[in-house]
């Protein structure tokens, strides 16, 4: 593949990925070690959003349940944890294989219905998840459980290192990236684009969409399980309230302002919404209203989100 | 039942509520014929058509395809069998390029769609069907435009440039020339002329000169029932389908047909 010619988004993105690269020597500089907390938690949502993107923007899956699976990511190694048992492979392992099978078993339902019913189903199995790890009183119940000791890899991955692990959260992103591009350019990729085109279509033209909608489902839940042994690992703490319906709709927020469909919008999406946040809330008190008011206007104006504005047009303008 | 026949249709019987839209019909398609299905608005003939394409099952009869009985087939199966479907509604795939739209069909019928890695874009193996198929109606030059903003011929071409990389043994053709103005439908029919013989074509059409022009043979279908399967001739001259439908628009059909002076003619459809 040859070189693009650096467009506004091409600038941005190339931008954003080396100020993310340089974070920690920006902490060294400023001493404003807060600044890596904010970088970490960003790049680990930027994977969960990324993730979600594979199925809302490019499958037209509007999953209002994905937090369930920063959850599931999350207490796959808080509760090993617990049991004194360390290793992060045994942890990433689990948390991306309970991911998986939970979102095959939910989307093998959920992929039944289409939209306003899927919003709520896949809302509804989240939910069932977070009610399920409310009432587990020995992980702590709705008051969660503190992670000790962080996952354990090899003498040269020490997350308790606040740089090591922002680099291993750094890394995973940038992996997470190439993969979803490989994968939207596929063949798969494509059969999920053009379903979310014209199923219809697709059926008609031999596919059998359900599979393919279904596959591409358990990938983003297996990812976003990925990015909640991170959140755990980051946090040092899990609770229920991690994977409640209000995070998965930030999460749907995230991807939208980014721009959903694009590869690089939900990591844009991400950024901008939690400096936001944080700028905002550093203001005043009630700075939700100013929050709330600011996400109706992009929902309205900003059709394909930030990603559109960057590349110069409105990519939804011919969707039906 | 003939044994030439690609497609065969046995009593089949479709009702909504009460009201039959499709009444014991019984057809036989013979390979390499385009074999149109005409009738007035509200016959039946885009049931009959969603039926064969496996979008709607009937309440009973039976239709076999190359002698296998395909009834009961879910429609995303057909097409593995040689069965494509063109929709009266254009259906392609707006926010895609041409291209892209034409390699999913190349694709649908390669298989291999569980690849997760290798770029389809740069796969010449779904490259080349997808602009040969592209160059049949004539798209070749907008490959790389998104399909949405094209004119309603265009997508009418693509449409058909989707139906033809899939490779079809039979083609459902529902109204190709629906909306399009004289020099599209013109284009339109040269490219199903181009086909004659190499495919087997039913084709449901309202607009009778580009029956005339195309079809081996003619089914009528009034309420749901044949009145009459013949060739084009005799449908001209049988007494029941000028009562029943035709009448003075069939006079105006000249007796031996060519593709442009019926075209330039004809009203504009629609």
């Amino acid at each position: 593949m040859s070189l693009p010619t650096l467009t506004l988004r091409g600038f941005v993105t190339v931008l954003m990925l080396v100020a993310l690269a340089l974070v920690p020597q920006l902490v060294e500089l400023t001493g404003n070690a807060f600044l890596i907390d904010l970088a970490t938690r960003c790049v680990i949502l930027a994977i969960a959003a990324v993730s979600l993107n594979l199925i809302l923007g490019y499958g037209r899956m509007i999953s209002f349940g994905h937090a369930a699976y920063l959850g599931i990511g999350a207490y796959a190694v808080g509760i090993p944890v617990y049991y004194e048992i360390y290793n992060g492979y045994l942890h990433i392992l689990v948390a991306m294989a309970v991911s998986a099978v939970f979102a095959l078993a939910t989307g093998l339902v959920c992929l039944r219905t289409r939209g306003v019913n899927f919003i709520m189903i896949t809302m509804a199995f989240a939910q069932m998840v977070f009610f399920t790890f409310v009432s587990m009183e020995e992980y702590g119940g709705d008051d969660g459980l503190v992670i000790e000791v962080r996952s354990e890899f090899s003498r040269f991955i020490n997350l308790e290192d606040a740089t090591v692990l922002y680099y291993v959260c750094f890394a995973s992103l940038l992996v997470v990236l190439y993969l979803v591009k490989r994968i939207v350019n596929s063949r798969f990729g494509m059969v999920i684009r053009g379903t979310r085109g014209n199923e219809l279509r697709m059926q008609s033209l031999g596919f059998d969409t359900f599979r393919y909608k279904l596959i591409c489902y358990v990938i983003a839940g297996t990812i976003c399980g990925f990015a909640g042994a991170l959140l755990g690992n980051f946090t040092n703490f899990i609770s229920p309230e991690m994977m409640d319906w209000t995070r998965s709709g930030e999460l749907i927020f995230m991807v939208v302002l980014g721009g959903a469909g694009s590869l690089f919008g939900p990591v844009l999406g991400v950024s901008v919404f939690l400096l936001l946040e944080e700028f905002l809330s550093g203001l005043w008190l009630y700075w939700q209203l100013v929050f709330g008011i600011f996400l109706i206007l992009v929902v309205l104006f900003a059709n394909g989100g930030i990603d559109s504005w960057l590349s110069g047009r409105s990519r939804r303008s011919h969707d039906s | 039942m003939t044994a030439k026949a690609l497609l065969s249709i046995v009593n089949l019987h479709k009702s909504f509520g009460g009201v039959a839209a499709t009444k014991q019909v019984s057809l036989d398609i013979v390979k390499g014929e385009i074999h149109a299905i005409i009738g007035p608005n509200g016959a039946g003939k885009t049931t009959l058509v969603s039926q064969l394409a496996g979008v709607l099952l009937p309440d009973s009869g039976r239709i076999l395809f190359q002698g296998n009985d395909i009834t009961r087939m879910p429609a995303h199966r057909r097409p593995h069998l040689g069965i494509a479907r063109s929709f009266q509604i254009t259906s392609i795939i707006l926010d895609m390029t041409v291209l892209e739209n034409v390699l999913l069909a190349v694709q649908a019928k390669a298989g291999h769609s569980y690849r997760f890695w290798a770029n389809s874009g740069d796969d010449a193996s779904l490259v080349e069907p997808a602009m040969a198929s592209l160059e049949q109606v004539g798209l070749q030059n907008q490959a790389m435009q998104m399909a949405g903003p094209l004119s309603h011929g265009e997508h009418r071409q693509l449409e058909m440039a989707m139906v033809l990389a899939t490779n079809p043994v039979l083609i459902l053709l529902d109204e190709p020339t629906a909306g399009m103005g004289q020099e599209d439908s013109t284009r339109m029919v040269r490219t199903l002329q181009a086909l004659k013989g190499s495919r087997t074509i039913i084709l449901v059409e309202h607009d009778m000169n580009t029956v005339f022009t195309l079809a081996d043979r003619i089914t009528v279908l009034v309420e749901g029932q044949v009145i009459a399967t013949a060739d084009p001739d005799a449908i001209r001259s049988n007494p029941r389908v000028r009562q029943a439908y035709l009448g003075e628009e069939l006079d105006s059909i000249p007796s031996e047909p060519h593709a442009e002076d019926s075209m330039t003619k004809s009203p504009p459809a629609c």
